[in-house]
């Protein structure tokens, strides 16, 4: 039978955007696209694409169904995890839906779910790096009520369960999840795979099949946010390093030393 | 006024640790605070002294859980509920994401995470939090309640005080299905410096080219009695456990001094090790983002740097 695999999949600014191309448009409390820099798929994300394709590699019978919520997506960027292996890409695509908070995310794709679903096993990335909040899929496996294992390493299919790993701060713990769960992969896993040409002719070719929030019963009231945000804005730096020269290199690492031993830091 | 339940987290020898001071800080400086600390029920000895108005002990807290804290988050709701606080904090540990972020989406609450800076009163909580990795700061308006919020570690000062809070016991739920099990914990092996405790730390990043680099600054983090920290990029690349990233998505550290060695100073790394007292860098590149947060550079090659530096340092602390 096949294992139904949802990737959550979220479009953000590229985070290796060079800080002098990161600006803020305070009065709008939004981050202008740079110049140049297209959006990228959630690194995380991708993380959570390779797991599902690491599950296929070892023999299972998987459909890969990727699912976001936004609008102005750039497909380009979207269809990635299709040119890596992804089977389908499902965009819940409307006016504003990139600005909405996690709570209202979680009530959209839960919706989204509901509709394209079920799915045996629902992945997310350990967070998204625009607001680095780590809600989303956390709070989805609550309002869908299935179980929850965050900062998956390793998952291998185990009979009708996964085995997994998952990271704690001095090591990690072995789990057994059931079938539905919810889970969250973080980039202990390894780096995602680089799409082959093969892969990024058949991404060419798949249409996403879009949703609009009509389309899942929902309307704007639906997505009323509980957090108000007040104020964006790049804080200032005023340090000032002082720089430590030497003759040579190796000189400049005595002075180092000597400088830190004056400041009594060391 | 405004009531707070502080979830206090207590490390394996029994002791509060250093977010949940931090935590009661925090708490105490929203307006006309009425701070409750929820502990472990084993715990409730160490609880005794603190710093708050009162303790409520709850025994699933500490039961060896063998699920991904299921039973502890069905007995916190309960509690939430039973006692309607306006603000649940937690610090930002793996316990307090997972559970700050179940408890708020089962009761639909607020949440924010990873606050460094909380203020107002119940009912009109505002928070300030670091977004997109660090480069920018969002300042949010919660107005319902409860407002379920996480702390970043080292953004409030540990408290100092002590109080003599009256202790009561909540009885835990009844026991919740674990469905998610764990069968095993690994620990890596770690130095003798727990890496968030040091008062000093040498991290490498992408620049060292390779694993090997790793044992000169583990040389001179023994030489200073600290720990080896890295960037996710050294991490990511296999040169050295990930136990050892610092960074928003690895370990916050908030040593004396922070040696960073061919680092570039990513916003996501600076989120880990931003509230060390002086950052040191030495780095080739002398416009790389590393030399505007630190307090002391070299613009060299770390190995023509870094064995003077070294064999300068084992000098003075001989
Ligand atoms: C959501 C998210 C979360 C993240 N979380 C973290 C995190 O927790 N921790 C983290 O570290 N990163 C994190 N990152 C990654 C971060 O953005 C950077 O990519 C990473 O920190 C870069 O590591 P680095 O500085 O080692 O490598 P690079 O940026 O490649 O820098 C290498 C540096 O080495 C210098 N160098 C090269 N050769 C030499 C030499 N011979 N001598 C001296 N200097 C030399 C170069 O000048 C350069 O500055 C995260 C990213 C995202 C998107």
């Amino acid at each position: 039978m096949t294992l139904r695999i949802v990737v959550l999949a979220k479009q953000v600014p590229d985070p290796e955007t060079p800080p002098s191309q990161f600006k803020i448009d305070e009065s709008t409390n939004s981050v202008l696209p740079p110049n140049g820099v297209p959006p990228v798929v959630n690194g995380f994300d991708l993380n959570a694409v390779e797991a599902a394709l690491q599950l296929r590699d070892a023999g299972a019978d998987v459909e890969i169904t990727v699912l976001s919520v936004g609008s102005e997506f750039v497909m380009d960027a979207m269809k990635k995890p299709l040119a890596m292996g992804a089977d389908r890409l499902v965009l819940v695509d409307d006016e504003g839906l990139d600005r909405i908070d996690a709570a209202a995310t979680v009530k959209v794709l839960a919706a989204a779910i509901e509709k394209d679903g079920p799915f045996d096993l629902i992945l997310g990335g350990r967070q998204a790096s625009d607001w680095d909040q780590a809600h989303v899929t956390l709070g989805l496996a609550e309002v869908l009520g299935l179980p929850l294992v965050s900062l998956v390493q390793k998952l291998e299919l185990d009979g009708d369960s996964i085995a997994l790993r998952r990271v704690i701060p001095d090591g990690y713990q072995v789990v057994s999840a059931p079938t539905p769960s919810v889970l969250t992969i973080t980039n202990e896993l390894g780096e995602p795979r680089y799409p082959n040409l093969r892969g990024i002719m058949q991404a060419s070719r798949k249409k996403p099949e879009i949703f609009s929030l009509v389309d899942l019963g929902l309307s704007d009231s639906d997505l009323s946010p509980k957090l108000e945000l007040k104020r964006l804005y790049v804080p200032e730096s005023n340090r000032q390093v002082e720089l430590i020269e030497g003759d040579d290199e190796a000189d400049s690492g005595v002075k180092l030393a000597l400088r830190l031993r004056k400041e009594k830091l060391i | 006024m405004t009531s707070i339940l502080l979830v206090a987290e207590f490390d394996e020898q029994g002791d509060v640790t250093q977010g949940a001071l931090q935590a009661i800080t925090a708490a105490k400086s929203l307006s006309d605070a009425q701070v409750t600390a929820v502990v472990a029920g084993d715990a409730s000895g160490s609880a005794s002294s603190l710093a708050v108005d009162g303790v409520v002990t709850v025994s699933a807290i500490a039961a060896a859980d063998n699920g991904i804290f299921e039973q502890v988050t069905a007995d916190l709701a309960a509690l939430v509920v039973s006692s309607s606080p306006d603000v649940v904090i937690f610090s930002k540990s793996d316990f307090g994401s997972v559970v700050g972020a179940r408890l708020a989406f089962r009761l639909d609450a607020a949440l924010a995470a990873d606050c460094i800076e909380i203020s107002g009163s119940g009912g009109s909580v505002s928070v300030t939090r670091p977004v997109y990795g660090g480069s920018a700061l969002a300042e949010f308006e919660i107005a319902s309640s409860p407002a379920v919020l996480t702390l970043r570690a080292g953004a409030f000062e540990p408290t100092g005080d002590t109080g003599s809070p009256s202790v009561e016991s909540h009885d835990g739920e009844a026991t919740v299905e674990q469905r998610a099990l764990v069968s095993d914990t690994v620990a890596e092996a770690h130095e003798s410096v727990r890496l968030e405790d040091a008062d000093f730390v040498v991290s490498g990043g992408r620049g060292l080219g390779g694993p090997e680099p790793f044992s000169v600054l583990t040389d001179l983090a023994n030489v200073l009695g600290g720990a080896v920290g890295a960037s996710r990029a050294a991490c990511d690349a296999g040169w050295i456990d990930h136990s050892h990233q610092v960074g928003l998505t690895g370990k916050t550290v908030s040593p004396d001094v922070y040696i960073a060695v061919a680092i570039s100073g990513a916003s996501q790394h600076m989120a880990g090790c931003s509230s060390s007292r002086a950052i040191v860098a030495i780095n080739k590149d002398g416009d790389s983002n590393i030399f505007k947060e630190a307090r002391f550079g070299v613009v060299g090659d770390w190995e023509k740097v870094l064995p003077s530096f070294l064999a300068t340092v084992r000098d003075l602390k001989a």
